[in-house]
């Protein structure tokens, strides 16, 4: 075909055909004959996303509901607890089926929140440190953030096969760039003059990291972690294209049946898994000074408890 | 340590910092004459930060380092830890050479021997005022109850007892460096660099400040040396003085010999405003006793007013006050030399005793 086209110097493009697409092809062909390679760490991420899955399920939903609203209390505070346990309880009305439906979603977010933070951690800190390191990771993340999901979804199943584990690689691959870009950010916006002192005081280079440059980061970080959850949540229509069960899932049925109202019922509940997770964590994202520089021992419920210990020793 | 007694406590011999990245070229030109600073910056791109530093400090003394922003001071003093590796030259602690220690060596060093105070305080802010004061001893793996027992001395010693378990941003500014002065002693290091710790802070509490830090100096007798851009501080709390411009040493003397002597137009600039009521003595502005009487005739110098060579001029004047007569300074029971009214108003002037002034200073 391309044989036949005579070169022209006005439009080069057309008449030269480099075969690209040809040879990509061959990354399936290769996801393929490495299946057998990617079984145990597949075995072991599909027990991981089970378990959490059925400790979810397992647990009565009107006490997971106050799990969750205890959490939100510790972590956020009194005003969003109360909030948070409104629209989960709205989220459970939504239809019979929607409170274990999210569950199943919250499972499969989860086990991607994990593997991104076990990923993009150390890749961000060292992307902080390293200057030359991020120079190399960012047109990666960029890639990663905008590259259609449809692209990767394809070599992805043939490497893993259909299913959760398929679902938690795709949601970790679009939700990772700001984990990492935000942890890097925040270890390169220390206060360099409070390094400088660390230093001063005999700090080796693994006490500044932990006792300074962490701790001094870790809003940022949160910042991050938040960004990462919402992505993911954002994933899970898509990942239920790769069998993926859960909230996406009945959006995607809902689709291919023109049934409004079940999509409008499975958009709603990710919607509230979304403002719920997003409160949560915002509520992580505090300042000391916000908090009345109080530990997170001392306040909440965990506070109420130790307050009474206290009184009653 | 191994070293002899005569050793200073720190010595820094031939410093010189270079930044850029022909730093080594940059300082063989400088040293062979071939190329002064500007043509440094244009040819080689780099900049002289401390050109040629020689000092030492003795143990117990202050030395004050006094020059304008840029002038290279807070560079120099990053030397002493090595937060900032020398170009050329070499720094000995207690005679041991800092450039030559390993990481952990410096480590140990910068933990238990030098305790810093920094202009900006760099406190940290995810830690309470216990926690910052104690850090020294944090990183050195000391148990805990032994580290909240140091805090509460050193945060007793600044005056700020029961702010232990406050935050930094809870603090005010003066507060908040009374917490760095309480992590730079808390340690119990014999060595203390102060990087223009009361720069940052209002006039009433850097007084304040300058007062708790000459007290405590007084009583623990630590080898300070201590940055400034304010000449009056400098007289205030130095037992020696360098001036610096430019990377250079330019001076280091007694407050006194540095007001009195300024060696060159720029030191006698800075030196110009200073008031010398409490900084020039006697033996400075006196006469001796037979040039008085040649001009004057023989006088009974019974009636006079006397004292002491190492008075101040404050003194003198306090002396000369309700009577017509000349002061007479005597060392024990020597007759050292006569004040006259003409020479004590000359001195109090800053000028020389003899006449009219020489020479314009201000």
């Amino acid at each position: 075909m391309a044989d036949e086209k005579t070169f022209s110097w006005l439009n080069p493009f057309e008449s030269v055909d480099l075969k690209i697409a040809d040879h990509s092809d061959g990354i399936k062909q290769w996801a393929i004959d490495n299946r057998e390679a990617i079984q145990p760490f597949k075995i072991f991420l599909d027990g991981v996303i089970q378990s959490i899955e059925r400790a979810f399920l397992a647990t009565p939903p009107l006490v997971m509901l106050a799990i969750i609203v205890l959490i939100a209390w510790q972590a956020a505070g009194r005003r969003t607890a109360i909030y948070v346990a409104v629209t989960l309880t709205v989220l459970g009305f939504l239809s019979p089926e929607a409170w274990s439906l999210a569950m199943t979603t919250l499972a499969i977010v989860m086990a991607a929140v994990i593997l991104a933070v076990i990923i993009g951690l150390p890749l961000g800190i060292f992307a902080g440190k390293s200057d030359r390191f991020e120079a190399v990771l960012r047109p990666l993340l960029d890639t990663m953030q905008t590259i259609p999901a449809f692209v990767y979804l394809v070599p992805v199943v043939m490497l893993i096969g259909i299913g959760n584990v398929s679902g938690v690689l795709v949601t970790v691959i679009f939700a990772l760039a700001p984990l990492i870009r935000l942890t890097s950010l925040g270890i390169r916006t220390v206060n360099p003059s409070v390094v400088e002192a660390a230093r001063a005081f005999g700090a080796s280079p693994s006490q500044i990291m932990f006792k300074v440059e962490l701790p001094m980061a870790t809003p940022t970080i949160f910042a991050g972690l938040n960004q990462t959850i919402m992505l993911s949540l954002s994933m899970v229509v898509i990942a239920s294209m790769i069998s993926v069960r859960g909230l996406g899932n009945e959006v995607l049925r809902a689709m291919g049946r023109l049934d409004a109202g079940k999509a409008i019922v499975g958009g709603l509940g990710i919607v509230i898994l979304a403002i719920v997770l997003d409160r949560i964590t915002q509520g992580l994202n505090q300042s000391r000074r916000e908090r009345g520089h109080r530990h997170w021992w001392q306040s909440g419920p965990v506070g109420l408890i130790a307050n009474l210990f206290h009184k009653h020793a | 340590m191994g070293a002899p007694a005569a050793e200073p406590v720190i010595r820094c011999d031939g410093v010189w910092k270079v930044f850029g990245s022909k730093a080594k070229e940059a300082i063989r030109a400088v040293k062979a004459g071939e190329l002064n600073k500007a043509q440094i910056r244009d040819k080689l791109d780099c900049v002289v930060g401390v050109s040629d530093a020689t000092f030492s400090v003795g143990r117990g003394e202050i030395f004050c380092i006094m020059g304008l922003s840029g002038s290279g001071k807070s560079t120099l003093i990053r030397h002493i830890n090595r937060l900032i590796e020398p170009t050329d030259g070499a720094i000995y602690i207690e005679g041991r050479n800092v450039s030559a220690m390993s990481a952990k060596e410096l480590r140990q060093i910068r933990a238990e021997t030098i305790g810093m105070v920094f202009q900006n305080m760099a406190l940290m802010p995810h830690r309470n005022v216990r926690d910052n004061v104690a850090f020294a001893l944090e990183v050195r793996g000391i148990a805990e109850d032994k580290r909240r027992q140091v805090a509460r001395q050193a945060i007793e010693a600044v005056e700020l007892t029961g702010w232990d378990l406050k935050y930094p941003d809870e603090l005010s500014g003066g507060m908040q460096q009374r917490v760095g002065l309480a992590r730079a002693i808390a340690a119990n290091p014999s060595i203390l660099l102060m990087d223009e710790p009361f720069s940052a802070l209002d006039p009433l509490i850097r007084h304040q400040l300058q007062g708790t830090f000459m007290e405590l100096s007084a009583e623990l007798h630590k080898t300070t040396v201590f940055i400034t851009h304010d000449l009056s501080e400098a007289i205030r709390i130095g037992d020696r003085i360098a001036i610096m411009k430019d990377g250079v040493l330019v001076q280091i003397g007694t407050p006194e010999e540095i007001v009195t002597n300024p060696v060159d137009e720029y030191v006698a600039q800075f030196v110009g405003g200073i008031s010398k009521l409490d900084l020039v003595t006697a033996a400075k502005v006196m006469l001796p006793l037979e040039q008085y009487r040649q001009t004057n005739g023989s006088t009974d110098t019974a009636n006079w007013p006397v004292a002491r060579p190492d008075d101040k001029l404050n003194t003198l004047v306090n002396l000369s006050i309700g009577t017509a007569h000349p002061i007479l300074v005597r060392d024990g029971d020597v007759v050292a030399g006569v004040v006259t009214k003409d020479a004590l108003l000359r001195g109090i002037q800053g000028r020389d005793h003899s006449g009219p002034a020489k020479r314009e200073i201000n």
